[in-house]
Parts: structure tokens; sequence; C-alpha cells
């Protein structure tokens, strides 16, 4: 029986949008912890470190997201550890956005006038400190607008969630579709949703882009 | 009151009147053959300018000093305590060595007066209040105590570089670094700045100015470094350096900065 695509069917593609935010949000979180890790060792002065965490960053900048939550969600279960797909995805996705959050703010660090940590050595602060109240602060600012860009990339990417069968916006539209047969409707609403959600993200990242580059002028 | 320095130093006779003691220091930047073999000796209270043509090594050579550069050969020992003895003799050492850029390296981020307190607070575990009496204290001696609390983007070269000293006052150094502290500021505000090293030196502290500013060399140094290719050529206290330059290098280098001897009195 094909159901037509009314407002009930609205809502429940609507209601699904609560999933999309959520597992955007915590691996936003989730990848903002392992981002912070990963920049921080990618500027250590310990070799190894720096090695370690560039492997990192080019495993997950080299191979397409999916692929990620495939190897989270079915190596998982060959390794005797069977996830369900809630949190494959919010593992995979969490890892994903440590290695880009990483690589981004690795770049902020380094975009501090080297002076700025010159001077708080002398002044005799340990590397924690210099980090704490010298470098993160000022880097923070210029990190503000590329990582809201790339949360944007981390919602879009959430749809891929629905492939290992996550309930998020895009799934809910595949079953809205298969029992309406009315596939652009439903995923026209679908990309209307997600760009709602990121156009002003985008925008605000613009905004705050500009904001951030006349303060640095003055 | 000793200082972590003093207790910590070896052979505490020499540790206390020798402020820094430099041995065979040999420092690359891979092929570059940065400093040569630099012995010196700095006494508590000496005033030494070090001077010379770009690129011969006197910045290197201060910033082993609280080393912001490694060194490949030789030591450095500052009150006796050596350098090269591992990260608790460095942080050590820095708690005790003040240091002025050329870019002053403020943080832009803070106020004049969070500026000042920073170190103290973090590093010597002082309360608040007292970070902040004392920086208050040597804002006026730098004489910008009413800008304590706008941040450097407002202030003007010479005023951020009077604050930057007073940072690095408010440490409580035993002994000062100037990295070229005039070098990048308008030329009417390089005497503001030289003003207040000059009030320095007359204090007694113990100082090592990298700078072009002759005028201040013959006015508050004890001895005048001339380096040149990562060596020193010519060590004298002002009255010869000027005068009877014994090298070369050192006549060349006094007359392309326009210096005559004929002209010094």
């Amino acid at each position: 029986m094909i159901r037509p695509f009314g407002f009930n069917e609205f809502l429940f593609i609507l209601t699904a949008v609560q999933w999309t935010i959520a597992l955007s949000a915590i691996a936003f979180c989730g990848g903002g912890l392992g981002g912070l890790g990963i920049a921080l060792a990618r500027t250590s002065s310990m070799k190894l470190l720096r090695l370690v965490t560039t492997g990192y960053i080019r495993l997950f900048q080299g191979t397409p997201l999916l692929m990620q939550l495939f190897l989270v969600y079915f190596g998982a279960n060959i390794f005797g550890l069977p996830l369900n797909a809630w949190i494959a995805a919010l593992l995979a996705l969490s890892l994903h956005a440590s290695a880009f959050l990483g690589e981004i703010w690795r770049g902020c660090i380094q975009a501090v006038a080297p002076g700025q940590n010159e001077a708080a050595t002398a002044l005799a602060l340990n590397y924690r400190d210099r980090m704490r109240y010298v470098i993160l602060p000022q880097a923070a600012r210029i990190a503000v607008a590329p990582t809201v860009g790339f949360l944007v990339q981390l919602i879009k990417g959430t749809s891929l969630a629905s492939i290992i069968g996550f309930m998020e916006l895009t799934r809910s539209g595949q079953i809205i579709n298969n029992a309406t047969f009315e596939p652009f409707k439903v995923f026209g609403v679908v990309a209307l949703i997600y760009f709602s959600l990121c156009w002003p993200l985008s925008l605000l990242a613009r905004r705050l882009e500009r904001h951030f580059a006349r303060s640095t002028a003055r | 009151m000793p200082t972590e320095l003093q207790t910590g130093a070896t052979g505490a006779s020499r540790g206390s009147d020798i402020a820094v003691r430099m041995e065979g220091v040999d420092k690359h930047y891979d092929d570059f053959h940065a400093l040569k073999k630099i012995d010196l000796e700095v006494r508590s209270g000496e005033r030494i300018v070090i001077c010379g043509p770009s690129g011969s090594g006197k910045s290197t050579l201060i910033r082993c000093i609280n080393r912001l550069e490694e060194i490949q050969g030789g030591r450095i020992l500052v009150y006796g305590r050596d350098l090269t003895a591992g990260s608790a003799a460095v942080e050590a050492i820095r708690r005790e060595v003040g240091m002025v850029f050329q870019q002053f390296n403020l943080f832009p981020h803070m106020t004049v007066l969070e500026n000042c307190t920073l170190a103290p607070r973090r590093v010597r575990s002082v309360s608040r209040e007292e970070a902040e009496a004392t920086a208050r204290r040597y804002l006026e001696r730098v004489r910008i105590p009413e800008q304590a609390d706008k941040y450097p983007a407002q202030l003007s070269g010479g005023q951020q570089q009077r604050v930057a000293i007073a940072r690095a006052l408010c440490m409580n150094p035993k002994i000062m670094l100037f990295d070229e502290p005039t070098s990048a500021l308008d030329p009417e505000m390089v005497q503001e700045v030289l003003d207040t090293m000059i009030d320095l030196a007359e204090g007694g502290m113990t100082m090592l100015c990298v700078t072009h500013e002759m005028g201040f060399a013959r006015k508050v140094a004890d001895r005048v470094v001339f380096m040149d290719e990562g060596e020193i050529v010519e060590t004298a206290p002002p009255s010869e350096f000027f005068t009877r330059p014994q090298h070369k290098r050192t006549r060349k280098f006094l007359g392309q900065i326009g210096i005559q001897q004929q002209n010094i009195v």
C-alpha cells in the first residue's frame, strides 16, 4: 500500500532531526577533546608523538568517512565487540572529527607568533601554563571560524550513519520514501532540513571570520 | 633572602659574584656556525653592551643564556648553576633571568596588568593582590601607571616596550637580557625606552644588551663586546672601545655605523 506524503510523514522526518543534532553534537564534543590532544601532539617537541598523530590524521583524511563508519561498525563485531549503530556512528564520527579538528587546530596553534611562546618561556612559564594562558587563547580566536566550518561538514557527514542503520534524518527519509515512493518530495524535504541547519552556521562562520580578521588587523 | 639560584649553586664562592659564565659555547644552525667557542664572563651588577653587524651572533648569544636556543658545545653557568644540567636548572635560571625582545612580544589578549602578573602568579605563586601591587610599582617605574588596564594594541610602541620591561621586572630577575629593544621602534620613541634602561642600569641591575644605540653604550656600559661572524672580536670599556678599537673589523664596523674615532672626545 502506498501512503501519500502528508503532514504526519513530514513530522516523522522532522522529529528525526533531533538524532542528527545529537549525533553531530556528541561527535563534535568527542572530536573536540580528541582534536585538542592531537593538535598538541602535532605541535609537541617529541618526535614520536608528532609522527604517530601525523599518521592518524593522514589515515582519516585519506579515507572516505563511509569506510571509517564501516570499519568501526563491522570491525568491532569481528573483534567480538558488537556495537550498535548508535555507538559505532558516534565512535567513528568522533575519531573522524578528532583528525580534522586536530589538523585545523594545529594550524591555529602554529599561527600564533613564535615570539609569544618565547616570551612566555623567558618568563619561566612551563609548557602547561604557556599553552593554557598564552598560546591556546590566541589560537582559539583564529580557530573559531574554521571550526564552525568543519561542524557544517560534520552535520552533513552524519547522513552516512543511515547506511549502518542509524535512525537519523536521512534514514527517516529513506523509510518514508519506501512507504510513499515520492523520492523527490521526501528527499527535497530532507535536504531543506539539512540546509536550514547548516546555512545559519555557515553565515555565522563567515561573520566570525570577518570579525576576527578585523580584530587581528588592529 | 637566598635565591634558588644561589642555594642551588655549586662552587658557592664564585657563584655569588659571577652572574654569567660562558665557556667554549658552540652553536650551529644546520650548516651555519652561529657561535664559535664563545668565552664570556659577566660579573654581578655589570652592564654589557653587545654590538656587531647583523648575523654576527649577538642575539643568539644572549638567547642562549635563558636557553631559548640550544647549544651544541661548551657550558653556560648562571650564578654558578649549569644551564646544561637538565630542565630543573633551566627552569630555575629562567626565573632569575628577564628578557626584553625586539618585537615586545606582549600577550595581546591580556591587559597590561595581566601581562605583568601572569608569570609571578603562576611561577612564583604570588597572590593576585601582591602581584598587582608589584606590577603597579614597576609600571610606575617605567612611567606608564595609567595604562594598566589597557590592552597592548592600544599603546604606542615605546609604551609597549616599557610594559615589556616592567613585565620582566615583575619576576624580580637578577639579570636582564635586552635583544635589540629599540630596533622596532619609531625614532621618536627610542629615547623613552633607553631612559628606562638607563634608570635600570643605575639601579644596579646586571644587564646584557644587544643594541645599536652607541650613545647608550657610552653612557651605561661597563664593557662593550664586539661580535663578528660568531666570534667575540673585541671586549673593552666604552672609553677605549670607541676611541682606540684594537681590531680592523671593529674599526670597520664603527665606520659603517657612522662613528669616526677622531670625533670622539
